[in-house]
C-alpha cells in the first residue's frame, strides 16, 4: 500500500473520516443481503421473454449494507447536525412524531386503489388537512395532489388557463417579477404561456408602475412570491391584486415563503386566486436530500371547479373519492393516485403539534430570529436592503469589495467552521447574494454563535486573509470540487473497472 | 409548543437588538385589513400522546393491507421491505439533509445518488438515469416533453394498456403545451398493434411493459417501426420488480424507460410519495428532465461527486428550462437503493421469481372457479381475469369478508361498459398459499 498524498496515511483515512468505495467496488457474486425463500417450480409465463443477461448489481451481505449507508450519512450536513441556514429552503428541526405516525399500520400500508369503504380514515384526515390549509390561508378550496412546490405552481397556473379557455378567453402572457424562483418562469412556460419579466424596484418589491405598465387584455395572470425571495413582504400587493383583476386575469401567488406570516395573514385577505404550500416548508417534513415534497394548491371559488382530480368529497355515505369529474371541468390529472399522503400525514401531526396559537408563534419566531441576525450583522456584513425583513435575512457582497474574497469563497470558510452555508447568489437581483433562514427552531444561543462565526469572517475577509478564503474548505471530506470537469465530460454511473478510488482492503 | 426554543425572555431582548418595540413592528409591511392579532379558528397546540392518539384513531378507520389478503396491483405493489431500509434512511443525516447545493458536505446524498443512477441504468438496460422524478405518471409525461423536444415533432401515441393516470397526466399536459396525443381504447387481450399509428409527426409510441392488463410483450418490432418513422419508444414499467424476471426494455430497442420504483423500499403509503425512475440513451443526456449527479475530482486531485448539467434547470435557463422540476424523491430513491443493494444480483431475481410464481399459482387457483377466466396468456406477477357479473361490486363483497381482492378495472376505466367485469389481480411475495385460497374461497362465495 503507498502512503495517500493528502492525508499522510495509508487507506487515505483520516480518523473517523472514512473513504467509501462505491457498493459496486465492493460486492462480490452471490452474496446477498436478505433470506428469501426458494421459489416454487412453476412452468413460466413469461412469454420467452426471461431475462438473458444478469442486471450487473453488486452482492453484498446486511452488515456491509448498513456500514456503507451509516458512512454515506456520516459525510452530510443535517439539520440534526446543526444550523442549515439555506434561504428559500427553509430548514427547520423536524419532528420524530411525524415520522412515527406516517409509518402507522392502516396509514402506511394502504393501497391507493382499495375499495373507498375501506380507506374512510385516510380520506377523512386529507379532508382534515384540506380544512386547516383553507383556514390558514382564507381560502374555500384545495387540490391536494401535486407532488412538490413546483407542481403546485404548475397545478395553479393550469386551473388559470382553464378558467381563462372556459370563458373563451385565449390570454398569452403571465407576467413574473425578475425576483422570482426559477420555477416560476419555467412553470409559465410549461404551461405554454409567455413569460414577461417584471423589474423589481430599489428597494427589493415589485415596481407597481413597471407592473400597471404591462397589463393589458392578453394577461393570463401574475405569480407573485410573497414574502417575496428578497425576505419582504410586497406592500403593495392589494393593489396589485386589484389592477390584475380590473385586466381580467388571476393572482398566483407562490406560497412558498407562508411560513413567514402562517397563522398572522391569511392570503385570501390580499385578494390572490390561488396559492400552493410547500407542505415540507411551512409544516416540515423531512427533506431527505431535496425530496419528496408536497405542493397543495389553495383556490378562490372562480378557479375550484377546475382543480385537478381526485377529490376528497363528504357525502351522506361517509367521504368519497371523485377521480372523474362529472362536469368535466377538471383540468385532468396532474399526479398518478391521490397526492402525497405520507407528507399529508406529517403536515397535520405538526399542525395539531402547534394548533392555531402555535403555528402563529411559529411564523413570529421565523420572523424574529432573522431580524435578530440582520440586526446583529448589519454592521459587518451588508443588508441588501435597508430596514426589516420578514424570515430571510440578505446581504449583498458589498462588505467583501476589495477583499479579493467572493460570496463563494465566503459560502466555503463557513464549511470549516461547521455550518452549512446560507442560499449563495440567489436572489438574482441583488449582487453576490447571501440569503440567510435561520428558521423558528434556533434558539437564541445557537443564533449568536452564528452570528459570532459570520462576524469574525468578515473581520478576517477584510484584514486582507484571501488566500485563507480560496483555499476553503479544508476540514471536509472533499475539498473544493471541479464542476465544470464534471459537466463537460459527464460521468453519470459507474461502470467495470473504472474505480479511481482506494479498494476497500 | 415543544418545538419552538424561544423565551418570552429571548423575544424581549431580541426586539430590543433589533430595534423595534413589538412583533407588529416587524409586520407593518402587511395591509391593515389583512394583519390577524387572534389566532385563526382552528384547535389550539397539543401534547405528544393527544397528537398520536387522534391519527392512531383515523388509521384505526382503515383496512390496510398488513391486516388483510391483498391482492392489489394496477400501479402500486406491497412488497415486503427490509428492517434495515427504513432504520438507514431514518438516519438524521439523511432524512433532515437538503438538496446537495455543497458538494463538500453532502457527499454521502451525492454518492447514494450515484448509486441509484447506475442501478437504474443497469435495470432498465439504459445507458443513462436521472437521480428519480415525482412518481412513474408524471415522469411518463416529462418523456413525451423531452421525445417532443427530440425529435421536434407533436404527437404522443399510447398504448390503450397503458395506465389511465400515466395516459391521464400525459393529456394534461398535451393540453396545455398544445402536442397531440393518439390512444386506441384499452385492448384486454393484448393484441393492439400501435406501429400502424406512427407517422412523420409522431415524436413517441408510449407503451407500458407488462402492460396494465399484466401482459409480457416483445417490444422490439414495434421499436425498429419506431425509428424507421425518426420517432422514440417510450416504455413505461409500473412494476419495477419485474425487470428482475424479463428482458429490460433497452435490450427490446426503448429510447427512453420511465418507471415506478415504489416497489423497492418504498411503502404503498395510500399512493404517494413514489419514486419515478428515469433512463435514457447518452445522446439524450442533455434533453433529460430532472436531477443528475456526476463522478469529478476535487483541487486534491480526489475522486468525488457533484451535481451536474445544472444548465438544464429551471434556476439557470428559467423560462428555458428543460422542465420546471426542481426537486427529486431524494428520500425514496434513498429507499429504493437501499433495497436493492441488499437483494444484490441474486436477491433481485429470486425476488422476482417469488413474484411470478406466487402469481402462476393464484392464476391456476382462480381459473379453476366456476364462471372465472384468466385472460392474460403471459404475465409477471399481475394478470386480468374475467367474471361472470361486474367487478367493482365483486371487489367491495369481498372486502366485507376482510379480503383486498384486486382492482376492478371499473376504478381505472369508469365509463367502459366493456371493461366492467374484469379484475386485476396481482400477487406477490407477501402473498401466502392461505392468501390465495382465501380469495379463491371468497371469489367463489361471492359469485355464486
Amino acid at each position: 500500500m503507498n502512503v495517500d498524498p493528502v492525508t499522510g496515511t495509508y487507506s487515505g483515512n483520516r480518523g473517523l473520516q472514512v473513504e467509501e468505495p462505491l457498493i459496486f467496488e465492493q460486492g462480490e457474486e452471490g452474496r446477498c443481503g436478505v433470506d428469501l425463500p426458494e421459489p416454487a417450480k412453476v412452468a413460466s409465463r413469461l412469454g420467452n421473454l426471461a431475462r438473458r443477461k444478469p442486471v450487473g448489481l453488486p452482492g453484498l451481505s446486511e452488515p456491509q449494507v448498513v456500514r456503507h449507508y451509516t458512512r454515506l450519512s456520516q459525510k452530510n450536513y443535517a439539520i440534526d447536525t446543526g444550523l442549515y441556514p439555506l434561504g428559500s429552503c427553509t430548514m427547520k428541526h423536524n419532528p420524530r412524531l411525524n415520522e412515527k405516525m406516517v409509518r402507522l399500520q392502516g396509514l402506511a400500508d394502504l393501497h391507493p386503489l382499495q375499495p373507498v369503504s375501506t380507506v374512510q380514515g385516510a380520506l377523512e384526515l386529507i379532508d382534515q388537512l384540506a380544512h386547516w390549509l383553507k383556514t390558514l390561508t382564507g381560502m374555500p378550496a384545495v387540490a391536494m395532489s401535486p407532488g412538490a412546490g413546483a407542481h403546485g405552481e404548475l397545478c395553479g397556473i393550469m386551473a388559470i388557463r382553464a378558467a381563462l379557455e372556459h370563458r373563451g378567453d385565449a390570454r398569452k402572457r403571465i407576467l413574473v417579477p425578475e425576483s422570482a424562483h426559477g420555477t416560476n418562469p419555467a412553470t409559465a412556460a410549461a404551461c405554454g404561456y409567455e413569460v414577461d419579466p417584471i423589474p423589481a424596484n430599489a428597494k427589493g418589491r415589485v415596481d407597481l408602475e413597471a407592473f400597471r405598465a404591462k397589463l393589458g387584455p392578453d394577461v393570463a395572470g401574475i405569480m407573485i412570491t410573497n414574502p417575496n425571495t428578497c425576505g419582504l413582504f410586497e406592500p403593495d400587493i392589494v393593489e396589485i391584486a386589484e389592477a390584475i383583476h380590473g385586466a381580467g386575469g388571476f393572482f398566483y401567488c407562490d406560497g412558498a415563503n407562508f411560513n413567514a406570516i402562517v397563522g398572522r395573514v391569511r392570503p385570501g385577505d390580499l385578494g390572490i386566486d390561488c396559492m400552493h404550500i410547500n407542505l415540507h416548508k411551512t409544516f416540515s417534513t423531512p427533506h431527505g436530500g431535496g425530496g419528496p415534497g408536497a405542493g397543495p394548491v389553495v383556490l378562490s371559488e372562480a378557479l375550484a371547479p377546475f382543480a385537478p382530480v381526485p377529490w376528497v368529497v363528504h357525502g351522506a355515505k361517509g367521504f368519497d373519492l371523485v377521480e372523474q369529474d362529472p362536469k368535466k371541468q377538471a383540468f385532468g390529472r396532474l399526479k398518478g393516485f391521490h397526492g402525497q399522503m405520507g407528507m399529508f400525514v406529517r403536515a397535520l401531526a405538526y399542525m395539531m403539534s402547534h394548533g392555531s396559537d402555535g403555528l402563529k408563534q411559529v411564523a413570529e419566531d421565523a420572523v424574529l430570529n432573522a431580524n435578530y441576525i440582520l440586526a446583529s450583522l448589519k454592521d459587518d456584513m451588508s443588508p441588501a436592503f435597508p430596514g426589516t425583513c420578514m424570515h430571510e435575512a440578505l446581504f449583498d457582497d458589498h462588505f467583501l469589495k476589495d477583499t479579493g474574497v467572493t460570496t463563494l469563497d465566503f459560502a466555503k470558510a463557513l464549511i470549516d467552521e461547521g455550518y452549512h452555508p446560507m442560499t449563495m447568489y440567489f436572489p438574482l437581483v441583488v449582487h453576490g447574494a447571501l440569503l440567510v433562514e435561520p428558521t423558528e427552531t434556533e434558539s437564541k444561543d445557537s443564533l449568536d454563535r452564528f452570528i459570532e462565526v459570520l462576524r469574525s469572517l468578515a473581520r478576517r475577509a477584510k484584514s486582507g486573509d484571501a488566500a485563507y478564503f480560496e483555499a476553503a474548505p479544508k476540514l471536509t471530506p472533499r475539498r473544493r470540487l471541479d464542476e465544470t470537469a464534471a459537466a463537460r465530460k459527464p460521468v453519470l454511473r459507474w461502470v467495470p473497472g473504472s474505480n479511481t478510488a482506494k479498494a476497500a482492503e | 409548543m415543544r418545538y419552538l426554543p424561544l423565551t418570552p425572555a429571548d423575544r424581549q431582548s431580541m426586539l430590543a437588538r433589533i430595534g423595534v418595540r413589538s412583533m407588529d413592528d416587524l409586520y407593518r409591511d402587511v395591509p391593515p385589513k389583512a394583519r390577524r392579532d387572534k389566532p385563526v379558528d382552528l384547535p389550539s397546540h397539543q401534547g405528544e400522546l393527544e397528537v398520536e392518539r387522534a391519527i392512531g384513531a383515523l388509521a384505526a378507520k382503515n383496512l390496510g393491507t398488513a391486516k388483510a389478503p391483498s391482492f392489489l396491483g394496477a400501479g402500486a405493489y406491497r412488497h415486503h421491505v427490509p428492517a434495515a431500509v427504513d432504520h438507514l434512511i431514518q438516519r438524521g443525516e439523511f432524512l433532515t439533509s437538503y438538496t446537495p447545493y455543497q458538494p463538500e458536505v453532502t457527499q454521502g446524498t451525492l454518492e447514494y445518488l450515484f448509486e441509484f443512477q447506475t442501478q437504474v441504468a443497469l435495470l432498465t438496460g439504459m445507458e443513462v438515469a436521472n437521480a428519480s422524478m415525482y412518481d412513474g405518471g408524471t415522469a411518463c409525461a416529462e418523456a413525451v416533453m423531452m421525445a417532443n423536444r427530440v425529435t421536434r415533432r407533436s404527437k404522443a401515441v399510447l398504448s390503450g394498456a397503458l395506465h389511465p393516470h400515466y395516459a391521464e397526466i400525459t393529456r394534461t399536459h398535451a393540453h396545455f403545451l398544445g402536442f397531440k396525443v393518439e390512444q386506441p381504447p384499452a385492448d384486454p387481450e393484448g393484441k393492439e398493434d400501435l406501429a400502424r399509428l406512427v407517422d412523420a409527426d409522431t415524436s413517441c409510441v408510449v407503451v407500458q411493459n407488462p402492460n396494465v392488463f399484466g401482459h409480457i410483450q416483445d417490444l422490439s418490432g414495434l421499436a425498429e417501426a419506431c425509428h424507421k418513422a425518426g420517432a422514440l419508444l417510450v416504455v413505461a414499467v409500473t412494476e419495477v420488480v419485474s425487470l428482475g424476471a424479463i428482458e429490460p426494455p433497452g435490450a427490446m430497442g426503448a429510447d427512453i424507460v420511465v418507471a415506478e420504483g415504489q416497489a423497492l423500499g418504498n411503502s404503498l403509503g395510500f399512493g404517494g410519495p413514489y419514486v419515478g425512475l428515469f433512463a435514457t440513451r447518452e445522446k439524450f443526456l442533455r434533453q433529460m428532465p430532472g436531477r443528475l449527479v456526476g463522478e469529478t475530482k476535487d483541487v486534491d486531485g480526489r475522486r468525488g461527486w457533484v451535481l451536474t448539467l445544472s444548465t438544464r434547470e429551471q434556476h439557470i435557463r428559467r423560462e428555458k428550462a428543460t422542465s420546471n422540476i426542481c426537486t427529486n424523491s431524494g428520500l425514496c430513491a434513498l429507499a429504493f437503493t437501499i433495497h436493492l443493494t441488499l437483494l444484490g444480483e441474486a436477491g433481485f431475481q429470486r425476488l422476482a421469481a417469488l413474484n411470478h410464481a406466487a402469481a402462476c399459482m393464484l392464476a391456476d387457483k382462480l381459473a379453476t372457479l366456476p364462471g372465472v377466466s384468466v385472460l392474460t396468456r403471459s404475465f409477471f406477477n399481475e394478470f386480468t381475469v374475467k367474471l361472470p357479473k361486474p367487478a367493482g361490486p365483486v371487489v367491495e363483497a369481498l372486502a366485507k369478508r376482510g379480503i383486498l381482492g384486486g382492482v376492478p378495472a371499473s376504478r381505472l376505466w369508469p365509463n367502459e361498459k366493456a371493461l366492467e367485469n374484469l379484475l386485476l389481480v396481482a400477487a406477490t411475495e407477501t402473498n401466502t398459499g392461505a392468501d390465495m385460497d382465501a380469495l379463491a374461497a371468497a371469489l367463489k362465495e361471492v359469485l355464486a
